[in-house]
């Protein structure tokens, strides 16, 4: 990703929300070299309706570790989310959890 | 130059442009629209619009040109089969939605007043729009500044390379443009988010 501007993260204090509803298939948004850090976490917030914290939270684990799964759910869902990135210029797959 | 901004009062997102910059942004549009527009995956074999309605055949294949295949990506990485139906279904209108946010943009400059042929010095162009407007030139610049580096080949952590290159260098002058692109959109994902 790219930065025009710094961007503040606070480190992440409370362990990740433990689902225990199963949901097949996950997005995964991926790392590239054009997207601004800014507008991937406002894309999570936009769209997936996150919060600010846990949108720059997901937007971070792309930045850093290349990938992130952003969400989950049915196959249709995730072609559904799938597609919504791809409008927001976002690269993202899908696949079984 | 100072980017986008929120109005306070009436919450909609502003602009001030050189004729210049306003005449670049217009042009940087209409080139995605036109590559957007001239590639079509699958030539309609029907003018009959009836049938075009109930035609939902579509592109299966990854687009040849490289900025279409980053701005149409694969969903599916290991099932081909999976990948070539979603790309069937949800390019065609990807393509579309894509065109329409680039012109947003050229509305929105029109508007505003810049003219088909910029022979004025000294234009500035001032831009108001409420937030779907925004919005759309909010994705259209991801778009723009996709398909520059994409044909820069633009890689993660490269500014060394362009900081070496010479300033003559068209190369060079349009890496220029694609962060000046980049800046405009940060402060444009600023005022949508104040």
């Amino acid at each position: 990703m790219s930065a025009a501007s710094p961007v503040e993260v606070e480190p992440t204090q409370t362990p990740d929300e433990i689902t225990l509803v199963s949901k097949p298939w996950v997005t995964i948004v991926w790392n590239d070299p054009v997207n601004l850090m800014s507008y991937v976490a406002y894309v999570f917030q936009k769209y997936f309706g996150y919060d600010k914290r846990k949108a720059e939270k997901l937007m971070m684990e792309v930045h850093e570790d290349g990938r992130s799964a952003v969400s989950n759910g049915s196959r249709e869902e995730m072609e559904r989310d799938v597609q919504a990135m791809h409008e927001y210029g976002l690269w993202a797959t899908m696949e079984k959890q | 130059m100072s980017g986008f901004a929120r109005h306070r009062r009436s919450g909609h997102v502003i602009a001030t442009f050189s004729g210049f910059e306003a005449d670049l942004l217009r042009s940087l549009a209409s080139q995605l629209v036109e590559l957007l527009r001239n590639e079509a995956a699958v030539p309609r074999t029907t003018d009959d619009s009836f049938e075009a309605l109930l035609d939902f055949s579509g592109p299966t294949m990854v687009p040849e040109d490289p900025v279409l295949a980053r701005l149409f990506p694969t969903a599916y990485q290991h099932d081909e089969e999976a990948a070539a139906e979603f790309r069937r279904f949800t390019e065609g209108s990807l393509r579309d939605g894509k065109a329409a946010g680039a012109a947003v943009i050229i509305d929105t400059l029109e508007e505003a007043g810049l003219p088909s042929e910029l022979t004025e010095d000294g234009l500035t162009i001032d831009v108001e729009m409420a937030e779907p407007a925004a919005e759309a030139w909010l994705r259209s610049f991801t778009d723009l500044r996709l398909a520059l580096a994409t044909r820069l080949g633009v890689e993660e952590d490269d500014d060394d390379v362009w900081l070496a290159m010479d300033d003559e260098d068209p190369r060079s002058q349009a890496h220029d443009i694609y962060q000046w692109v980049g800046y405009l959109q940060e402060t444009l994902v600023d005022a949508l988010s104040s």
